[in-house]
């Protein structure tokens, strides 16, 4: 008995000072972001860079790369979560009823950017970019194309893991029959029944896509990580102030869709629990 | 209870269509799933499709359903061919092997989900519901979620949410097979109260034959992708119109035969044949169980090798002086009578004895 308490108390210690490693690795850079963005030039500490971050017409005047940035990565962001979903979602829901076979085939597609480094990716897309422009414009928003192959293979594993959890073929032949249209299928049973899995591809998504520099930068277009770049090399202050609120937002995203797919199923529970 | 009765003797009146396959073809690679399926179902009728795995009856009720698509072939509902419209639109409820609950509906919700996409309006589509519930007996359960269900709940709600449409046709496919043998029975049996009540016609597929020939008005017995034989279930049983029917349903004797005139010299007896038997020549026939009469006899021509007692009956299984082994069902008091090693003579009773030739 006494060797057994023993053995819980070192696996305790153990498993606190691996917790303890881990977050010291991740708080150290953030630790370290707050600190030189809280530095005054004279020595001491100041809030200055912060105060200026939130001061928007200050932003506005002194950082326009900024406002431009934060407004195509909000925009790249949207749509590339809505092209992702509504290519993916009917996509992987139609390929388990009607084409298992094709199942393995379109996991291999989706995978593949993960194995393309992104330089590679540019190469390939400068050309194809070329012919959007000529259609479409300039703007930055229309990176959302690239950036919905980008984040296929996280979205995939996302929605993938939620489809498996439900029986797709049954459910939706059960709606068929009760006279279903597959619209009303796929927006009323499967979607539904998925939504914890949308929202987490939704939110890896958003993620990739604020955090993405490197085809944003080669193809000559603006948006937050390459405003950020801009402004390292004119401010470094503000742009690590504009990282760690980025990386901020980004923790309080995820912090949100979790509490919002919890509330969900806890209220659903204590309904349920009540009749 | 009274309300919803009224209601449904309603539907039952305005219900009950004819169902006509024909030759329906589906292939599978070079498998052939349905080879020229011929098949009809009178108005109310409950008509169970039974055979062995991979013999076709899931995919015959799949292309009624139009969850698939025939290779060839018609499909008629009420006289109206269908074999083009899509499932949503050919007003057929349904009931799947798995559980096909809606997770994130209550029960209520679900049995209400039909009515919805028919536009019925809020008060009444919640009327019906519960007049479904009712007929199932889970009105108690209306506000619980799927998970909170037993297997059992959950196909009688799925049943609520089918007939809740009132469909022109309710299909079944082997809805009873998830679930342990006594809620089974029960269920079995509340499905065929809840059709004759509501008047559907049902087409119900299954592989457990005491199943379809417990609920079923007519049981079709499938074979690599088309029908053996069609009968009520008695008859079905009494007198299969093929080996293969005979082997499938219920217990069977095969036992060597030389046929002559119609009558079948077998275990010392000469017995008239069932017909479509084969008519001269040596062949195997086909005997049940409880056609065989066994009595004491140290004169006889076999050997008791065992006795059963089942309950309400007994089995003797016995071994002839030519090696074949016997399997005869008998009366549960007479069956303490027998011990291993008695002498025995084993009477067929006669036309129950269906003769196939013997290569």
């Amino acid at each position: 008995m006494r060797l057994q308490a023993t053995r819980r108390r070192r696996q305790a210690w153990f498993r606190r000072v691996v917790v303890g490693v881990v977050g010291l690795f991740f708080a150290l850079p953030l630790v370290a972001m707050v600190e030189f963005t809280t530095r005054a030039p004279g020595g001491g500490r100041s809030l200055d860079t912060w105060t200026t971050l939130f001061d928007l017409s200050a932003v506005d005047r002194d950082y326009p790369e900024l406002k431009t940035g934060l407004i195509a990565s909000a925009g790249l962001a949207v749509l590339t979560v809505v092209i992702m979903l509504v290519l993916l979602v009917p996509t992987m829901t139609w390929v388990r009823l009607r084409l298992p076979g094709m199942r393995r085939t379109i996991e291999f597609i989706c995978l593949l950017p993960l194995t393309i480094p992104a330089i590679v990716l540019v190469v390939g897309l400068a050309p194809v970019y070329a012919w959007v422009t000529y259609f479409l414009g300039e703007s930055s928003i229309w990176l959302c194309f690239a950036y919905v192959v980008l984040v296929l293979p996280y979205a995939y594993r996302a929605l993938d893991a939620g489809l498996s959890a439900i029986d797709v073929k049954t459910l939706a032949e059960a709606a068929r029959s009760l006279g279903a249209s597959w619209f009303t299928v796929m927006w009323k049973v499967i979607l539904p029944n998925i939504r914890t899995a949308v929202l987490l591809a939704a939110f890896l998504s958003v993620a990739l896509v604020l955090g993405e520099f490197t085809i944003a930068s080669l193809l000559n277009r603006d948006n937050l990580q390459v405003a950020i770049n801009l402004l390292g090399k004119r401010n470094a202050s503000i742009s690590i102030a504009v990282s760690f609120a980025a990386l901020l937002i980004a923790f309080l995203v995820l912090f949100a869709m979790s509490f919002v797919g919890n509330g969900r199923r806890l209220r659903r529970v204590r309904r349920s629990k009540e009749s | 209870m009274s309300t919803h009765l009224a209601s449904v003797r309603d539907d039952a009146a305005t219900k009950g269509v004819g169902v006509r396959l024909t030759d329906l073809r589906r292939t599978y690679g070079t498998v052939r799933a349905l080879d020229g399926l011929t098949l009809s179902i009178e108005p109310g009728e409950l008509v169970a499709l039974l055979g062995p795995s991979g013999c076709g009856k899931t995919t015959a009720l799949r292309v009624l359903a139009g969850l698939e698509d025939a290779d060839g072939g018609r499909v008629e509902v009420g006289g109206r061919d269908i074999t083009a419209v899509p499932t949503n639109k050919r007003d057929m409820g349904m009931v799947f092997q798995a559980y096909s609950l809606f997770p994130h509906m209550t029960t209520r919700q679900n049995v209400e989900f039909g009515l919805q996409l028919r536009g019925v309006a809020g008060a009444r589509r919640r009327a019906r519901a519960t007049e479904m519930l009712e007929l199932v007996g889970l009105e108690t359960q209306a506000d619980r979620y799927a998970h909170q269900l037993s297997g059992g709940q959950q196909q009688r709600v799925a049943l609520a949410r089918a007939l809740a449409i009132a469909p022109q046709v309710l299909l079944l496919d082997e809805p009873l097979s998830a679930l342990d043998a006594k809620v089974r029975v029960q269920l079995r049996e509340e499905i065929r109260r809840i059709q004759l009540e509501v008047g559907t016609t049902t087409l119900f597929v299954t592989h457990d034959q005491e199943e379809a020939l417990a609920i079923a008005d007519r049981v079709g017995v499938m074979r690599s992708g088309n029908l053996e034989q069609l009968a009520a279930p008695r008859e079905l049983y009494a007198r299969p119109a093929t080996a293969f029917v005979a082997d499938f349903v219920g217990l069977t004797n095969r036992l060597a035969a030389t046929v002559e005139s119609g009558r079948a010299h077998v275990l010392g007896a000469s017995v008239p044949l069932l017909p479509g038997s084969a008519q001269s020549g040596a062949a195997s026939v086909l005997i049940r169980p409880e056609a065989l009469a066994v009595t004491e006899d140290s004169n006889g021509t076999a050997t008791v090798v065992s006795s059963s007692f089942l309950g309400s009956l007994g089995r003797v299984t016995a071994r002839t002086d030519g090696g074949e082994t016997v399997l005869a069902q008998i009366d549960n008091a007479a069956v303490t009578g027998f011990s291993p090693g008695d002498r025995v003579t084993i009477t067929p009773r006669p036309d129950a004895a269906l003769a196939v030739s013997a290569d």
